[in-house]
Order: structure tokens, then sequence, then C-alpha cells
């Protein structure tokens, strides 16, 4: 039983992990209708921004949130000087640049930084409140960090306006511009955000599986595995998916499966959802007339 | 002279829609845009607003703006409200609306101007809460026009606002229609396919003929005119 | 877009001599990488039948590749069949794996059918780490293979024996392949990339050719990962990640979709660029390969053979256009 508790708040961590790039990946989604299959590699480069702050003596929070800025930078310069110059190109083409941004933002980490494994500090303190049996510091800590986040979020697009243009640009352009949204802007926003909150999901999950170029691979699989599960056009589908995809890979890995196949479980589940219910949970089911 | 097109020409492609048209409003009047389909009255609203490729002069209130990007044209005054209404379907009869204020400065007007529009609107207060792709297709065109009004917009222009409306709904729209240009001073430009709705709102009338302007004058003399009677009004 | 083909002769021809005769003149260490680009070349063909020609995106091909491997390494080292046999039997067995793959992808479009093969590229390592399969597939130490004599106590090197078998290999298959693609098939998997509609309209299977070309293009990538690991006598899980995949993607889009030739050119790529690059840093090949992924796209978007053929074109008009001009003087 207090295996079983552990394993579900254990989960609800990463969960947590796996939600916020879950939203990332459905903020570009709908925003561009497009999966960013660099998001893992550009949240990495982030988490390795920071680590290279830290190490020449930053303050833990005062890294975290230059490098939090930063990102949102990164991401709407990639915005506005890689995708916007290939908007209405087949897919073919888009899927080969977005695979492009993920070996150069991969192979651009292994260069500056080296592909040693190095650990990342969490900010949070050694000892739980509850003890270690049932969740550690760090794992409440980055449960905390990316509610708060999704909270935020959640409130900057629904009460202000500017998160309210944005989700018109990213539903309807065309109106959009005729009500004087600048589109370009709203999507480098959008582009900007999704890093920035890329970042802050490759900064908490750090310190748990040490920090290497490959660190986000796996992760943005099961990110991927949430937000389809979810609903890859929701955003509240995409956090519910997250969590839901980060107990389920701690249940069926520690009972059933056993961890080695974890990402088998991701994959299934991907697959899984696109050939049952390709809206996922809570999307709306996209119907094309021929 | 709130708006001057001279020589607009505009193609899709390598199709030329509009041949070099040449027309005027002047401020606070109504003016129908009438013709069949294909004639060219919707992508003259699109030239208007740069969302079709076009050469020509537009001058409006003194400024030419035939370069100018949609969002800047909208920020001078200028509401479009297009075929097919172009309502953001996902979100609310409310959030609808405060996007069609995002231009506008003072932000705490913006709630002013909803008040104000639902005044004109009572069905849309009503449904202020809704999403907007549940409502009506009437109410959709109530909307739209909604929208359009919280710009606070010197120029209204509409593109076939009856189509697929019930007809006592039309005559709703057109009498709100009528009462925004009196009281309120917004110039509109309508185009419509149904002539005799237009014509009874309209102070002066062009009717376009594939891609060029046939006749132009004050709407009464459009109305007596035997070519149009016969063609348009089915006289 | 009319760009005409070189002679058939000169392109074809010439560099199979060529290939011929590299083997006496070059290192042992540069057969064994020409081994592999050949190697590459078979995959990049079976890639590109799925993705050039029918617009399939696959981004996990790489799987395809490791059970090829895998077949060959396992019934070499398990159950001592020889190395000739192992090739067609994993040729055969991806063929239904690649089929049976397909038939669930044909709900999967464009973007969705991406997001499944990378995961299905991300996850291949770790199935091919699975206890339970320890026993076959030597979990994560892999197999080593013994590397094939020659036979019938042939006055070549096994290196060069191995060359030349993987070179007949590879122009059986590419004879088979243009055969297919020049065909009914491979207009019917150009019509259904370009206008599936129609395509339906018009009376084309479109579900059983979309399976059949991924079954297809496993049968390709399967025979080419047995070929490898022949050639570099090892498998292991971790040399199959999703990087694996990303190289097969990266060397059909340099080398040209929907493009026999480019499948080759392609493999010179995916080949040499890492193995010079690798001089400058360890992570120099794969920041080429983006850059090269970014910037075809914003050039030129057919890929290699595409502006080759564009070139000879030229030459070509301008042959045509010398004669004209001495008689008009």
């Amino acid at each position: 039983m207090e295996q079983l508790l552990s394993q579900i708040l254990a989960g609800l961590a990463t969960g947590g992990i796996y939600a916020s790039v879950a939203l990332a990946l459905v903020m570009i989604y709908q925003a561009t209708q497009l999966v960013n299959f660099a998001q893992g590699e550009m949240a990495m480069f982030s988490t390795y921004v920071a680590w290279a702050m830290i190490q020449a003596q930053m303050p833990y929070w005062i890294a975290f949130f230059l490098t939090v800025g930063i990102s949102f930078v990164m991401g709407a310069a990639i915005q506005y000087f890689v995708l916007q110059r290939i908007r209405g190109q087949p897919v073919l083409a888009l899927v080969v640049v977005f695979i492009g941004l993920l070996v150069i933002f991969n192979s651009l980490a292994g260069w500056i930084f080296t592909s040693t494994i190095q650990v990342f500090p969490s900010p949070f303190p050694a000892e739980s409140p509850f003890g270690q049996h049932y969740i550690s510091a760090h794992e409440l800590g980055a449960t905390v960090v990316t509610l708060v986040l999704i909270t935020l979020l959640w409130a900057f697009f629904r009460f202000t306006s500017l998160g309210l243009a944005m989700r018109a640009a990213a539903q309807n352009p065309v109106s959009s511009r005729l009500v004087g949204i600048r589109v370009g802007q709203m999507l480098a926003l959008g582009w900007g955000l999704a890093a920035a909150v890329g970042s802050v999901a490759g900064m908490m999950v750090a310190p748990i599986v040490f920090l290497d170029p490959n660190m986000m691979s796996g992760i943005l699989l099961y990110a991927f595995a949430g937000a389809l599960l979810g609903g890859i056009d929701s955003p509240g589908g995409a956090v519910f998916g997250g969590f839901l995809v980060g107990v389920l890979e701690n249940l069926l890995g520690a009972f059933v499966v056993g961890n080695e196949l974890k990402l088998v479980v991701a994959l299934v589940v991907i697959v899984g959802v696109l050939l049952l219910r390709p809206s996922g949970i809570f999307g709306s089911v996209q119907v094309t007339r021929v | 002279m709130l708006l001057e097109v001279v020589e607009l020409q505009a193609a899709y492609g390598a199709m030329r829609v509009l041949h070099g048209i040449s027309f005027g409003l002047e401020q606070g009047s109504v003016t129908a845009l009438l013709g069949a389909n294909g004639a060219g009255k919707t992508t003259t609203l699109r030239a208007l607003c740069a969302m079709a490729r076009s050469h020509g002069a537009i001058t409006f209130d003194g400024r030419r703006i035939e370069r100018m990007a949609t969002e800047d044209i909208v920020r001078l005054g200028i509401a479009h409200v297009p075929e097919g209404r172009g309502t953001f379907t996902h979100l609310t009869t409310e959030e609808n609306l405060r996007l069609g204020g995002y231009v506008r400065k003072p932000k705490g007007q913006v709630a002013d101007d909803m008040e104000r529009v639902y005044g004109y609107f009572p069905r849309l207060k009503e449904r202020r809460r809704q999403q907007a792709g549940t409502l009506s297709g009437g109410e959709q065109q109530m909307l739209a026009l909604a929208r359009a009004l919280m710009l606070r917009p010197r120029l209204l222009l509409l593109d076939e606002p009856s189509f697929g409306l019930a007809p006592l709904l039309v005559q709703e729209f057109f009498h709100i229609l009528a009462k925004i240009n009196r009281e309120e001073g917004v110039s509109v430009l309508l185009v419509e396919q149904n002539a005799a709705l237009a014509l009874e709102i309209a102070d002066h009338a062009y009717v376009l003929e594939v891609g060029r302007i046939a006749l132009g004058g004050a709407a009464e003399e459009v109305k007596r005119n035997e070519a149009v009677r016969a063609s348009y009004l089915g006289s | 877009m009319m760009a005409s083909a070189p002679p058939r002769l000169l392109s074809v021809g010439m560099p199979i001599a060529v290939a011929c005769a590299a083997p006496f003149v070059l290192s042992n260490y540069h057969i064994f990488q020409l081994t592999l680009v050949l190697v590459y070349a078979i995959a990049l063909l079976g890639l590109n039948i799925l993705t050039g020609y029918n617009g399939q995106i696959s981004l996990g091909h790489g799987a395809f590749y490791a059970i090829g491997a895998y077949v060959a390494a396992v019934l070499m080292d398990r159950f001592g069949v020889p190395y000739w046999v192992t090739v067609p039997v994993a040729g055969a067995l991806c063929l239904v794996v690649g089929f049976l793959f397909g038939l669930p992808a044909l709900r999967l479009e464009g973007l969705y059918l991406a997001l499944a093969t990378f995961a299905l590229g991300v996850a291949m390592p770790q199935l091919l780490k699975y206890k339970p399969f320890e026993p076959w597939t030597g979990g994560v130490q892999g197999i080593v293979i013994v590397k094939p004599d020659p036979p019938w106590g042939l006055p070549v090197s096994a290196d060069q024996w191995l060359y030349y078998f993987t070179l007949a290999i590879a122009i059986a298959m590419f004879v088979l392949g243009a055969n297919l693609l020049r065909g009914r098939i491979g207009r019917a998997l150009v019509a259904i990339r370009d206008h599936p509609i129609a395509a339906c309209a018009m009376g084309i299977d479109t579900a059983r050719y979309k399976s059949l070309a991924f079954g297809i293009s496993a049968m390709y990538t399967g025979v080419a990962g047995a070929l490898g690991a022949i050639a570099v006598q090892f498998v292991a899980p971790d040399s199959f990640t999703i990087l694996l995949s990303i190289s097969l993607f990266v060397g059909i889009v340099v080398g040209g979709l929907s493009s026999i030739g480019g499948a080759f050119f392609g493999a010179l790529f995916i080949e040499f660029v890492p193995s010079i690059a690798d001089q400058i840093s360890k992570s120099a090949p794969w920041a080429i390969y983006g850059v090269f992924l970014i910037g075809l796209i914003f050039l030129m978007p057919m890929g290699i053979n595409w502006a080759i053929r564009l070139g000879w074109a030229r030459i070509a008009r301008s042959l045509h256009a010398a004669p004209a001009q001495s008689r008009s003087r």
C-alpha cells in the first residue's frame, strides 16, 4: 500500500513534467497545426544554459529566471527566422525542418557543453516535509513548480487580452487580422512561451535523471503520449494526459512490465490513441471534408 | 470623401478579377455595391483590406492605404465583416466582442462599448457566455456586426450579410444597420446580391459587372434604372 | 518540370564499372566504408519508396534496419545459419513485419505517422534490451558475428568478398526497385501520394498499395540491416537508436526524394560526413546534418539528385542551342 502510494506520488511528480512539455507541444500545435519534434532538445539546451550559469556561481533562482527569459527569446527567434519562412510548405518539408532543429540543438549542446553527464542541482531542501517515504523533496517541489506554471499559463490565456489574442490568432488567423491582431507576433509569442515552459520542465527533471544531451528524448515521448491521450488540441487535456501518463508509467513500470519497457508503454499509448481515438479524451474530433 | 478608390485592379494568381474600378464613398453615407456572383464585389472589399493582391490607389480619410497591412488598416478605423462572418467559433460571444475592441486604446472604454453594443443586440447579451459556434446563423451575423462595432469604426465593410438568413432576421439586421449609420455616423460599404434590400437603406449604389463598374449614382436613380430593374430587381 | 536525365549508359554503367574496380585500389578500411555505403543505399532506397514515392513519412526506419541486423546475427551466431541465407530471410521477415505495421499506419496521416514512427524509433533500443529476449538478443552486450570467408578459395580478402557480395545484392535490389517504381506500382504510389482521393476514385486500391509500400520499404531496409550487421560484425541495442532513423531520414532528404539514384548520394553523405566531421568534434556531424536539412528546405526542395538533373538539362539545352547559332551566321 505504501509502495503504491509512493509510486503514484512519484508518478504525479514526473507527470507534472510531462504535463508541462505536453502543454508546450499543444500550444504550438494549436497555433500552427504542427508538432514540435524539437521541443525536448530545446528544453535540454535551455537546461544546459542554466547549468552553465550555475557553474559560474550564479545563484540558482537567478539562473532559473534568466534561463526562462533566454528560452523565451530563443523560441520566438526560431519562429520568426525559421518557421515563418516555411509556412504553407508540404508536411514533409516541415518535418525535415523540425528534425533539423532537433539535431542542431542536440549537437550544439554536446559541442558547447560537452556530452559528459552532469549533475544538476535542485533548489529544494534535502529534507521533505513528509519524510522520504512517500515523496522526495525535489519531487514535491517539482510538482508544485509545474502546477504553479500551468496555473499561471491558464490564467494568462483565460483572463488577459494578450492571451485572448493569442488564442484567436491560433484558431483563426484571418479573422484575427481583421480585428487588428498581428498574427506573426502572436505566433512568435506562442513559440517563446512554449520554449520557456520547456526550459522549466528541463530544469525540474534534470536533478532526477542527470543532465546529458539525450536527457529529453524519452521525456518527449511521454509528453507526446500525454498530449495525444488528453487531446492534441486541448491544453487542459494535455495537462491531464501528462499527469496520467506519469502515474501510468510508474505503476506499470513498478508492478507490470518492469522498468525496462517503460518507453515501449509510451509507444503503445501513442499508437493506440492515434488508431483508436485520435482526438484524445478531451480533444475535438476533426472532420475533413473531401 | 471618406474613401476614394482609383483604378483598382485585383487578381487571384493569374486570374484577373477587377479590371480597374473607380468609386468614392461619402462620410456618413451607406453605399451599396451590387452585382451578380463572380462580379468582383467580395474581391473589392478584400482588396480594400489588403486581403487580396491589388494595384491602384485607395485613399482613406486622406491617407493612401493600398500598401498597408490588414492589421494596420484596421487600426485606421475600417472594420470588415467578411463573407461567412469570420466568427471565432471556439470562443464565447463575449470573447468575440472583446477581440473586436482589441486595438482600442483606452482599455476601460471597451467595457462601455460592450454595453452599447449589447444595446443594439440584446439577444447577444443573453448568450454572452455561450460558445460562438453554437449560435444560430442569424445570431452569428449579429455577432459579426457587433464585433465590428466594438472597433468604433469610421467605415464598415459588410460582405453579403443577408446570406443564409431568414427574411425576418434580415429585416431586423438591416433595421439595426440603418440605425447605427444614423445614430453613430458610421459610413457603410455594403456588398449584397439582394439588390432590393440594399437599395432600400443605401444613399448611393454602384453596380459591378465582370470586374468593371457598369453603373453608379444615387440609390434612387439606380433603383429606377431599367437595366438594373431587369437584371437585379426582378421586374 | 521536365529535366532530362543523363543518358542511362553514363549514369548507371560508369558507376558500376568504378564500383567493381574500386576494391583493387583501396585499403581494407576504405573497402569496408564503401560496403557500408552500399548498405545504406539499399536502406535509403527502401525508405525512399515509402516516403519519397508514396509520401508516408517514417522517422523510425532504424527499427527495420535493427530487425534485419538482429535476424542475421541471431541466425548466424545462435543457429549457425550461413551468412548468405540470413539476408533473404531478414528481407522476408521485414516484408511481413513492415506490411503488418503498414496496416494500422493506414489510419495515420502525415504528421501523426511521423510521430508514431518517431516513437517506434525511440523505443526500439529498449525493446532490444528486454530481459526475456536476452538468450537470443544478447541483451545490452549484443552479439558478435564472425566475418565470413570468401567461398571456393577465391583470391580476394574477406573484406573484398563481402564488398562484392553486397554490391551484387545492391545492384539486384536497385534493378528490382527501378522496375517497380517505373512501372504500374510506382505510378500508383505516386498517384496516392499526390492525389489520394482521385487515385481512389480511379480504382486504385489505396490501402493495399500503402501497406505494400510499407512492406517493400521495410524489406529493403531489413536486407540492408542484415548486410550491415555482417559487415560491422556486431549488433547491440544502442547501435539502433533514434539517431539511426534520423540518419536514414537525412539520407533521403539530402539524396533526393522520389529519385532512385539519389539513394546512392544520400548513402555517401551519411557514411562520409560523420567520418570526416568526427575529426572536428563529436557533435559536428549532427550539426552538419541539421544545417543541411534546414538549408535544403530553404534552398532546394528536392535534394541533390534533382539538382543534378536540373544541371544536365541546362547542358543539354546549350548543346541544342549551339548548332542553331552557327546556322544563323
